[in-house]
């Protein structure tokens, strides 16, 4: 890519940050029933005015202002997750679910929904520690006798631990021999923003402005790591203390991510690479552009998911499919080589 | 910058030492290369050497200062090391990829800084890269792309330069290139240890090589002293014919398929040392070469 193309990027990071506003006004505006331009500024600026009507104002401040703002923040912590991964793999295939994080966020849930589905707490609980068991498991498992972690032996018992959480999920399902908690465990596999709240809202934010920052910390080191664990010591990084760094912050990005709004796929493995394609490998812009970009996409997939077979939803994690995998299909043909 | 390494001692798995008591005092603005078999060693001195690894005894000394006492970035701007071969992960361009070389003086957040901008140029001016300032990493030959991890170290404004086997993948103009840019770096007073399997270019490259087989130093000194018949014969186990170039003042190493027939096609010239395994030529290869163990 060209210095030219470079300069380009950095308007392109800002273009997308207007984009993001944009897109939540969009999410605000569209739905089952369309909400008028009006309306829905007077919602956000002026609640009370008497000229509002009631429905669009609950519309408007109680479900799609924070099933926005969630869908922002989960797809920011999922695309800057798989930033993260795929530059400390240094392989395009990594995401942010492959260590596991998924797999042991699917059996957490599973098991909060199946055996305490009394309580709405327990699903994001259930979900963080079954995400977090998971990574600890990989983690100890790829961390050698010289205390140095082995990132093939990482990728590898994340596979397996992967696989064996998924079995445990299947067990689960087929316990619950059908009935509505089945298809909740399924709808929250597949993913979605239906259970957006002002508390989860409040829950993911800090946690995931935070990581983004320690994300965006460790850019330039990401940038050395490029040339490989000795070559970026030889410039006065240390891989370790990247790599731990990194994996920490991760894990619970993606984790609470996924708590809140199930495994929605596709997003952290794509949105990276189309970014890398359009602002260049440099980390200090492709983690905000990700981070943006991530948001606006889950955004817009949603605004789908909800009007595409009004009143019914699909899972979120079709329209991220549907929509980016072609997308990243065509990158692949035309610019593949530069992936 | 003066290293001093002293009785180092490495293993990669207990019971198989890859270094045995190595001692080496490379001086300031000083080049040394190290050369021997694959498995000798050279390659695991220089990584001690950078603090890639830590030996398991002895120590090593950059100025004076324990080396385990230095951060990793600290050691990044006293040394640069250029390998081998380097993955290149993403697709950066040559310049990204040199500016890389500032990251161990620039702040995490610190934009590019007029002396970091001045630096890169030099280096990529230094290199001869500059043309290719704006190509993909991954799209410049192989010849080219050693130069341009060349720039990276020099970036860096190190006060040594550690080299991994750097030409040995680079076609003849290359190796000859890399190796001219690395002995100017040293007349301007750069220190340089260089792990080079070419006997020949390392007695051109450098002041002083040093002998490796089986983890230890078998003899250190000048290329004139090292570079022997029965040196080579002992630790390569092959035969080569050496000679003086007359014009040139270094030595140059042939290695022969085989040995030399005797009597020899042609008289050697008067200065000429050869070797071959037939006890006839034994003694008069070994008489004439220098013994430093």
């Amino acid at each position: 890519m060209l210095e030219s193309d470079r300069r380009w990027g950095r308007w392109f990071v800002w273009s997308l940050a207007g984009l993001v506003l944009a897109s939540l006004f969009a999410a605000i505006v569209l739905g089952p029933i369309t909400v008028p331009f009006r309306d829905a500024v007077i919602s956000l600026v002026a609640p009370q005015d008497e000229s509002l009507s009631a429905v669009h104002r609950v519309i408007v401040r109680q479900i799609r202002a924070p099933r926005a703002l969630l869908g922002l923040l989960v797809g920011s912590a999922l695309a800057v997750s798989g930033v993260a991964m795929q530059g400390l793999f240094r392989n395009p295939l990594a995401s942010p679910y492959v260590l596991g994080v998924a797999s042991g966020a699917s059996t957490g849930a599973a098991l909060a929904i199946l055996f305490a589905s009394g309580t709405a707490l327990f699903l994001p609980i259930g979900a963080f520690a079954g995400a977090a068991a998971a990574v600890l498991i990989v983690y100890s498992l790829a961390r050698g006798r010289d205390r140095r972690t082995s990132i093939f032996t990482l990728i590898l018992a994340g596979v397996a631990v992967g696989a064996l959480f998924s079995a445990v999920t299947s067990f689960l399902i087929f316990l619950s021999s059908g009935g509505e908690r089945l298809s909740d465990v399924l709808f929250w596999i597949m993913g979605g923003l239906g259970r957006a709240s002002w508390n989860s809202v409040s829950i993911l934010a800090p946690i995931a402005l935070l990581g983004i920052t320690a994300v965006l910390f460790a850019a330039r080191d990401l940038n050395a790591l490029s040339l490989g664990e000795e070559g970026a010591y030889h410039v006065g990084v240390n891989p370790d203390a990247l790599y731990r760094w990194l994996l920490g912050v991760t894990t619970v990005l993606t984790a609470t991510a996924v708590a809140m709004a199930g495994t929605i796929g596709f997003i952290g493995l794509v949105i990276p690479h189309v970014m890398r394609l359009l602002v260049g490998p440099d980390h200090r812009r492709l983690i905000p552009a990700s981070a943006l970009a991530g948001g606006c996409f889950l955004v817009w997939a949603d605004i789908g998911a909800r009007t595409v077979l009004a009143p019914a939803e699909l899972p979120v994690g079709v329209i991220t499919a549907f929509l980016g995998a072609p997308f990243f299909l065509y990158l692949l043909k035309t610019r593949g080589a530069r992936l | 910058m003066r290293i001093h390494v002293e009785q180092i001692t490495f293993a990669y798995a207990p019971g198989r030492p890859a270094l045995r008591a190595v001692d080496l005092d490379v001086a300031v603005g000083e080049s040394i290369a190290l050369i021997g078999p694959n498995g000798s060693g050279k390659s695991t001195l220089l990584r001690v050497v950078s603090g890639v690894l830590s030996s398991d005894s002895g120590s090593v000394r950059l100025d004076g200062i324990p080396i385990g006492t230095l951060s990793p970035r600290q050691i990044a701007r006293r040394l640069a090391m250029v390998e081998q071969e380097r993955p290149m992960g993403f697709d950066f361009t040559v310049r990204e990829v040199v500016a890389m070389g500032r990251i161990p003086h620039a702040g995490r957040f610190a934009r590019a800084s007029r002396s970091d901008r001045r630096a890169v140029d030099r280096a990529l001016e230094i290199a001869d890269v500059r043309d290719l300032a704006n190509r993909s990493i991954r799209a410049v030959s192989g010849g080219e792309r050693q130069r341009v991890f060349l720039a990276m170290a020099l970036a860096q404004e190190p006060e040594a330069l550690l080299l991994d086997e750097p030409t040995t993948h680079l076609d003849l103009r290359h190796q000859v290139q890399f190796l001219g840019i690395v002995r100017e770096r040293v007349r301007e007073g750069m220190t340089v240890l260089v792990a080079i399997h070419d006997l020949t270019l390392a007695a051109q490259a450098t002041d002083r090589i040093a002998l490796l087989a089986e983890g230890r130093i078998v003899v250190v000194g000048s290329p004139n002293d090292v570079l022997t018949a029965s040196n080579v014969r002992r630790t390569f186990d092959v035969d080569v014919l050496i000679e003086d170039h007359p014009q040139l003042g270094t030595r140059y190493v042939l290695p022969m398929l085989r040995p030399l027939p005797s009597p020899a096609p042609y008289a050697p010239r008067g200065n000429a040392i050869h070797s071959t395994n037939s006890p006839a030529n034994e003694g008069s290869a070994d008489s004439s070469t220098t013994s430093t163990d």
